[in-house]
Protein backbone atom coordinates (compact mmCIF):
# COMPACT_ATOMS: atom_id res chain seq x y z
CA UNK A 1 0.00 0.00 0.00
CA UNK A 2 1.92 3.54 -1.22
CA UNK A 3 1.17 6.71 0.60
CA UNK A 4 -1.22 9.25 -0.39
CA UNK A 5 0.75 12.67 -1.96
CA UNK A 6 1.07 14.96 0.86
CA UNK A 7 -1.32 17.38 -0.74
CA UNK A 8 -4.14 14.57 -0.19
CA UNK A 9 -3.38 14.98 3.33
CA UNK A 10 -3.40 18.27 3.45
CA UNK A 11 -6.52 18.82 1.65
CA UNK A 12 -8.58 16.09 3.89
CA UNK A 13 -7.18 16.74 7.24
CA UNK A 14 -5.50 20.21 7.10
CA UNK A 15 -8.37 22.15 8.25
CA UNK A 16 -9.08 19.41 11.25
CA UNK A 17 -5.62 20.06 11.93
CA UNK A 18 -6.39 23.77 12.25
CA UNK A 19 -8.80 24.35 13.70
CA UNK A 20 -7.57 21.89 16.66
CA UNK A 21 -4.47 24.10 16.85
CA UNK A 22 -6.76 27.24 17.13
CA UNK A 23 -8.38 25.88 20.14
CA UNK A 24 -5.64 24.06 21.67
CA UNK A 25 -3.03 26.97 21.74
CA UNK A 26 -5.36 30.15 20.51
CA UNK A 27 -5.65 32.07 16.99
CA UNK A 28 -2.56 33.92 17.45
CA UNK A 29 0.20 30.46 17.96
CA UNK A 30 -2.22 28.32 15.72
CA UNK A 31 -0.26 29.18 12.48
CA UNK A 32 2.97 29.16 14.16
CA UNK A 33 2.10 25.62 15.40
CA UNK A 34 0.31 24.53 12.06
CA UNK A 35 3.52 25.28 9.86
CA UNK A 36 5.59 23.51 12.38
CA UNK A 37 3.48 20.44 12.64
CA UNK A 38 3.27 20.67 8.83
CA UNK A 39 6.55 20.75 8.59
CA UNK A 40 7.68 17.54 11.22
CA UNK A 41 5.21 15.43 9.43
CA UNK A 42 6.65 16.09 5.83
CA UNK A 43 9.91 15.37 7.53
CA UNK A 44 8.64 11.12 8.57
CA UNK A 45 6.45 10.75 5.82
CA UNK A 46 8.17 8.77 3.37
CA UNK A 47 9.91 6.62 6.28
CA UNK A 48 5.99 6.08 7.61
CA UNK A 49 5.44 2.23 7.53
CA UNK A 50 1.72 2.16 7.11
CA UNK A 51 -0.90 4.42 5.97
CA UNK A 52 -3.94 3.72 7.92
CA UNK A 53 -5.27 6.47 9.39
CA UNK A 54 -3.24 9.20 9.04
CA UNK A 55 -5.41 11.48 9.87
CA UNK A 56 -4.56 10.72 13.94
CA UNK A 57 -1.27 10.66 12.62
CA UNK A 58 -1.43 14.24 11.64
CA UNK A 59 -2.84 15.12 15.08
CA UNK A 60 -0.56 13.16 16.90
CA UNK A 61 2.07 15.28 15.76
CA UNK A 62 -0.23 18.24 16.03
CA UNK A 63 -0.89 17.91 19.40
CA UNK A 64 3.18 17.45 20.11
CA UNK A 65 3.52 21.12 18.89
CA UNK A 66 0.19 22.21 21.09
CA UNK A 67 2.25 21.04 23.97
CA UNK A 68 5.79 22.84 23.16
CA UNK A 69 3.48 26.13 22.77
CA UNK A 70 1.66 25.71 25.39
CA UNK A 71 4.94 24.93 27.49
CA UNK A 72 6.90 27.80 26.33
CA UNK A 73 4.00 30.01 26.98
CA UNK A 74 4.10 29.50 30.43
CA UNK A 75 7.44 30.28 30.86
CA UNK A 76 7.32 33.25 28.96
CA UNK A 77 6.31 36.40 30.92
CA UNK A 78 2.55 37.23 29.46
CA UNK A 79 1.85 40.96 29.26
CA UNK A 80 -1.72 41.50 29.75
CA UNK A 81 -2.98 40.19 26.71
CA UNK A 82 -6.21 39.02 28.28
CA UNK A 83 -7.40 40.45 30.84
CA UNK A 84 -9.08 38.00 33.84
CA UNK A 85 -11.86 36.70 33.03
CA UNK A 86 -15.17 37.92 35.46
CA UNK A 87 -16.00 35.74 37.84
CA UNK A 88 -19.78 35.55 36.96
CA UNK A 89 -20.86 32.56 35.32
CA UNK A 90 -23.80 34.29 34.04
CA UNK A 91 -21.81 35.31 31.16
CA UNK A 92 -22.12 33.37 28.44
CA UNK A 93 -19.86 30.82 28.00
CA UNK A 94 -18.96 31.37 24.15
CA UNK A 95 -18.28 34.64 22.69
CA UNK A 96 -15.13 35.33 20.78
CA UNK A 97 -14.19 33.06 18.66
CA UNK A 98 -15.29 30.84 21.67
CA UNK A 99 -12.15 31.97 23.36
CA UNK A 100 -13.69 31.66 27.19
CA UNK A 101 -14.63 28.12 26.96
CA UNK A 102 -11.28 27.20 25.11
CA UNK A 103 -9.40 29.22 27.82
CA UNK A 104 -10.99 26.95 30.26
CA UNK A 105 -10.39 23.47 28.22
CA UNK A 106 -6.28 24.65 28.66
CA UNK A 107 -6.06 24.89 32.41
CA UNK A 108 -7.22 21.73 32.43
CA UNK A 109 -3.64 19.00 32.99
CA UNK A 110 -2.24 17.84 29.62
CA UNK A 111 -3.68 14.87 29.10
CA UNK A 112 -6.79 15.20 29.85
CA UNK A 113 -6.93 19.09 28.08
CA UNK A 114 -5.70 17.22 24.59
CA UNK A 115 -8.30 14.65 25.00
CA UNK A 116 -10.98 17.09 24.84
CA UNK A 117 -9.54 19.17 22.39
CA UNK A 118 -9.66 15.96 19.89
CA UNK A 119 -12.62 14.85 20.76
CA UNK A 120 -14.78 17.99 20.90
CA UNK A 121 -12.86 19.98 17.88
CA UNK A 122 -11.24 17.31 15.97
CA UNK A 123 -14.08 14.97 16.26
CA UNK A 124 -12.00 11.77 16.92
CA UNK A 125 -13.25 8.75 18.06
CA UNK A 126 -11.76 7.25 21.24
CA UNK A 127 -10.20 4.81 19.44
CA UNK A 128 -7.69 7.51 17.01
CA UNK A 129 -7.69 10.16 20.13
CA UNK A 130 -5.86 7.04 21.78
CA UNK A 131 -4.02 6.70 18.73
CA UNK A 132 -3.04 10.30 18.85
CA UNK A 133 -1.93 10.43 22.31
CA UNK A 134 -0.33 6.96 22.49
CA UNK A 135 -2.51 6.22 25.38
CA UNK A 136 -5.06 2.67 25.64
CA UNK A 137 -8.37 3.68 24.28
CA UNK A 138 -9.70 3.28 28.64
CA UNK A 139 -7.19 6.11 28.77
CA UNK A 140 -7.99 8.11 26.46
CA UNK A 141 -12.29 7.79 27.49
CA UNK A 142 -10.75 8.23 31.15
CA UNK A 143 -8.83 11.60 30.22
CA UNK A 144 -12.10 12.80 27.75
CA UNK A 145 -14.27 12.18 31.10
CA UNK A 146 -12.22 13.51 33.59
CA UNK A 147 -11.23 16.37 31.69
CA UNK A 148 -14.89 17.29 31.20
CA UNK A 149 -16.11 15.78 34.75
CA UNK A 150 -13.72 18.68 36.12
CA UNK A 151 -15.07 21.75 33.69
CA UNK A 152 -18.30 20.59 35.17
CA UNK A 153 -17.71 20.83 38.72
CA UNK A 154 -15.71 24.08 37.97
CA UNK A 155 -19.09 25.49 36.42
CA UNK A 156 -20.91 24.79 39.19
CA UNK A 157 -18.31 25.88 42.05
CA UNK B 1 -24.88 13.77 29.13
CA UNK B 2 -26.08 16.93 27.23
CA UNK B 3 -25.70 20.11 29.22
CA UNK B 4 -24.43 23.14 29.37
CA UNK B 5 -20.41 22.36 28.41
CA UNK B 6 -21.58 19.91 25.60
CA UNK B 7 -23.88 23.06 24.37
CA UNK B 8 -20.71 25.77 25.07
CA UNK B 9 -18.17 23.21 23.22
CA UNK B 10 -20.32 22.19 20.26
CA UNK B 11 -20.83 25.91 20.24
CA UNK B 12 -17.56 27.32 20.32
CA UNK B 13 -16.20 24.78 18.00
CA UNK B 14 -19.04 25.82 15.51
CA UNK B 15 -17.18 29.12 15.57
CA UNK B 16 -13.36 27.88 14.97
CA UNK B 17 -11.95 29.28 11.20
CA UNK B 18 -12.60 26.57 8.67
CA UNK B 19 -9.11 25.97 7.71
CA UNK B 20 -5.49 27.42 7.35
CA UNK B 21 -5.47 30.64 4.85
CA UNK B 22 -4.81 30.52 1.25
CA UNK B 23 -1.43 32.51 2.16
CA UNK B 24 -0.46 30.06 5.38
CA UNK B 25 -0.67 27.35 3.17
CA UNK B 26 1.46 29.27 0.53
CA UNK B 27 4.28 30.10 3.80
CA UNK B 28 3.95 26.45 4.19
CA UNK B 29 5.10 25.59 0.62
CA UNK B 30 7.75 27.95 1.02
CA UNK B 31 9.31 26.49 4.12
CA UNK B 32 8.21 23.03 3.05
CA UNK B 33 10.84 24.18 0.38
CA UNK B 34 12.99 25.67 2.26
CA UNK B 35 14.19 22.97 4.50
CA UNK B 36 14.36 20.35 1.90
CA UNK B 37 10.87 18.48 2.49
CA UNK B 38 9.10 19.51 -0.24
CA UNK B 39 10.40 16.99 -3.11
CA UNK B 40 7.68 17.25 -5.64
CA UNK B 41 5.75 20.81 -6.35
CA UNK B 42 2.87 20.92 -8.67
CA UNK B 43 0.52 23.24 -9.80
CA UNK B 44 -2.09 24.25 -12.84
CA UNK B 45 -1.15 26.21 -15.21
CA UNK B 46 -3.93 28.02 -17.59
CA UNK B 47 -3.25 26.74 -21.44
CA UNK B 48 -5.16 27.25 -24.55
CA UNK B 49 -5.46 23.42 -24.80
CA UNK B 50 -6.76 23.54 -20.86
CA UNK B 51 -5.31 23.58 -17.54
CA UNK B 52 -2.58 21.60 -17.78
CA UNK B 53 -1.03 19.83 -14.81
CA UNK B 54 2.67 21.01 -14.19
CA UNK B 55 5.02 19.46 -11.62
CA UNK B 56 8.78 19.16 -10.67
CA UNK B 57 11.81 18.83 -8.89
CA UNK B 58 14.53 20.09 -7.70
CA UNK B 59 15.99 19.12 -10.68
CA UNK B 60 13.51 19.78 -13.18
CA UNK B 61 10.29 19.66 -14.52
CA UNK B 62 8.93 15.89 -14.24
CA UNK B 63 5.27 15.88 -15.69
CA UNK B 64 2.83 18.05 -17.67
CA UNK B 65 -0.51 16.69 -18.12
CA UNK B 66 -3.40 17.32 -19.74
CA UNK B 67 -6.91 17.88 -18.07
CA UNK B 68 -8.44 14.39 -19.04
CA UNK B 69 -5.37 13.04 -16.42
CA UNK B 70 -7.14 13.98 -13.34
CA UNK B 71 -5.10 15.58 -10.34
CA UNK B 72 -5.53 13.27 -8.38
CA UNK B 73 -4.34 10.50 -10.73
CA UNK B 74 -0.82 12.33 -11.89
CA UNK B 75 -0.34 13.27 -7.70
CA UNK B 76 -0.82 9.12 -7.15
CA UNK B 77 1.74 8.39 -9.92
CA UNK B 78 4.10 10.94 -8.52
CA UNK B 79 3.68 9.77 -5.01
CA UNK B 80 4.54 6.46 -6.00
CA UNK B 81 7.66 6.70 -8.07
CA UNK B 82 9.33 9.83 -7.15
CA UNK B 83 8.28 10.66 -3.39
CA UNK B 84 5.13 11.49 -1.53
CA UNK B 85 6.43 14.38 -0.58
CA UNK B 86 4.32 16.44 -3.40
CA UNK B 87 2.92 19.77 -2.73
CA UNK B 88 0.99 22.20 -4.62
CA UNK B 89 3.86 25.10 -4.90
CA UNK B 90 2.56 27.71 -7.62
CA UNK B 91 5.43 30.20 -7.07
CA UNK B 92 7.61 27.05 -7.68
CA UNK B 93 6.72 26.17 -11.01
CA UNK B 94 6.25 29.96 -11.99
CA UNK B 95 9.71 30.04 -14.34
CA UNK B 96 7.63 26.93 -16.32
CA UNK B 97 4.50 28.75 -16.27
CA UNK B 98 6.08 31.67 -18.07
CA UNK B 99 7.54 29.48 -20.85
CA UNK B 100 4.88 27.81 -21.46
CA UNK B 101 2.55 31.18 -21.69
CA UNK B 102 5.10 32.33 -24.30
CA UNK B 103 5.31 29.40 -26.00
CA UNK B 104 1.25 29.91 -26.57
CA UNK B 105 1.84 33.42 -27.71
CA UNK B 106 3.75 31.99 -30.59
CA UNK B 107 7.16 34.01 -28.63
CA UNK B 108 9.08 31.15 -27.44
CA UNK B 109 10.78 28.55 -29.65
CA UNK B 110 12.90 26.92 -27.49
CA UNK B 111 12.37 25.67 -23.47
CA UNK B 112 14.69 26.63 -21.05
CA UNK B 113 13.91 24.91 -18.21
CA UNK B 114 15.18 22.20 -17.18
CA UNK B 115 14.10 18.65 -17.66
CA UNK B 116 14.15 15.95 -15.02
CA UNK B 117 13.49 12.21 -16.81
CA UNK B 118 13.01 10.34 -13.77
CA UNK B 119 9.49 9.42 -15.13
CA UNK B 120 10.67 7.85 -18.10
CA UNK B 121 12.70 4.85 -17.44
CA UNK B 122 16.53 4.28 -18.12
CA UNK B 123 16.19 2.67 -21.56
CA UNK B 124 14.84 3.22 -25.13
CA UNK B 125 12.11 5.05 -23.81
CA UNK B 126 13.84 8.22 -22.58
CA UNK B 127 16.38 8.01 -25.54
CA UNK B 128 13.25 8.29 -28.13
CA UNK B 129 12.27 10.88 -25.33
CA UNK B 130 15.58 12.94 -25.73
CA UNK B 131 15.93 12.59 -29.59
CA UNK B 132 12.30 14.00 -29.33
CA UNK B 133 13.34 17.00 -27.24
CA UNK B 134 16.46 17.62 -30.28
CA UNK B 135 13.37 18.40 -32.99
CA UNK B 136 13.72 21.82 -33.95
CA UNK B 137 10.47 24.76 -33.62
CA UNK B 138 8.13 24.00 -36.15
CA UNK B 139 9.99 20.90 -37.52
CA UNK B 140 8.80 17.33 -38.13
CA UNK B 141 10.39 13.74 -38.13
CA UNK B 142 8.90 10.43 -38.63
CA UNK B 143 8.59 7.95 -36.24
CA UNK B 144 11.28 5.83 -37.98
CA UNK B 145 13.61 8.77 -38.02
CA UNK B 146 13.35 9.32 -34.32
CA UNK B 147 13.67 5.64 -33.65
CA UNK B 148 17.17 5.73 -35.52
CA UNK B 149 17.85 8.76 -33.80
CA UNK B 150 17.25 6.93 -30.34
CA UNK B 151 19.63 4.25 -31.83
CA UNK B 152 17.37 1.25 -33.03
CA UNK B 153 15.77 2.47 -36.65
CA UNK B 154 13.99 -0.85 -36.67
CA UNK B 155 12.13 -0.35 -33.57
CA UNK B 156 9.55 2.31 -35.12
CA UNK B 157 6.13 0.74 -32.88
CA UNK B 158 8.33 1.30 -29.63
CA UNK B 159 9.34 4.30 -30.60
CA UNK B 160 5.50 4.97 -31.06
CA UNK B 161 3.93 3.69 -28.18
CA UNK B 162 7.04 5.24 -25.71
CA UNK B 163 5.92 8.60 -27.50
CA UNK B 164 1.81 8.44 -26.58
CA UNK B 165 3.33 8.21 -22.86
CA UNK B 166 5.71 10.94 -23.23
CA UNK B 167 5.20 12.45 -19.37
CA UNK B 168 6.23 15.56 -20.69
CA UNK B 169 3.90 16.87 -23.89
CA UNK B 170 4.51 20.55 -25.35
CA UNK B 171 7.75 20.70 -24.03
CA UNK B 172 8.86 17.49 -25.29
CA UNK B 173 7.41 17.90 -28.23
CA UNK B 174 6.04 14.79 -29.21
CA UNK B 175 3.74 16.76 -31.58
CA UNK B 176 6.41 17.03 -33.97
CA UNK B 177 6.65 13.23 -34.70
CA UNK B 178 4.70 12.12 -37.81
CA UNK B 179 3.94 9.38 -39.87
CA UNK B 180 6.30 8.64 -43.40
CA UNK B 181 3.33 8.76 -45.43
CA UNK B 182 2.45 12.23 -44.22
CA UNK B 183 -0.12 11.70 -41.95
CA UNK B 184 -0.33 13.18 -38.68
CA UNK B 185 -0.20 9.80 -36.30
CA UNK B 186 -1.96 9.57 -32.86
CA UNK B 187 -1.00 11.94 -30.03
CA UNK B 188 -0.77 11.37 -26.20
CA UNK B 189 -3.19 14.59 -25.78
CA UNK B 190 -5.80 13.48 -28.85
CA UNK B 191 -5.06 14.62 -32.54
CA UNK B 192 -6.66 18.30 -32.21
CA UNK B 193 -4.08 19.06 -29.43
CA UNK B 194 -1.39 18.07 -32.08
CA UNK B 195 -3.13 19.66 -35.07
CA UNK B 196 -3.40 23.07 -32.92
CA UNK B 197 0.20 22.88 -31.49
CA UNK B 198 1.80 22.09 -35.10
CA UNK B 199 -0.12 24.76 -36.84
CA UNK B 200 0.95 27.14 -34.07
CA UNK B 201 4.39 26.86 -34.96
CA UNK B 202 4.00 27.10 -38.28
CA UNK B 203 2.78 30.36 -37.07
Amino acid sequence: MSLPPFQTLLDSHGATVHRFLVAAVGPSDADDCFQDACIAALRAYPQLEYSSNLRAWLLKIAQRKAIDAHRARARRPVPVEHPPEPASHDMPAVHMNGQPVWARVRELPEKQRMAVFLRSVADLSYAEVAKALDCSQDAARRNVHEGLKRLREETHS
Amino acid sequence: MNDGLDRDLLDAAGRLPTGPSPDALRRLAERAQREGVLDVAYAQVDSPLGPLTVAATDRGLLRVAYPEHTLDSVLEVLSREISPRVLEAPERLDPVRRELDEYFKGDLRRFETSIDWSLTGDGFFRKVLRATSSIGYGKVLTYGEVAAKAGSAKAVRAAGNGLGSNPMPVVVPCHRVVRSGGGLGGYTGGIERKEFLLALERG
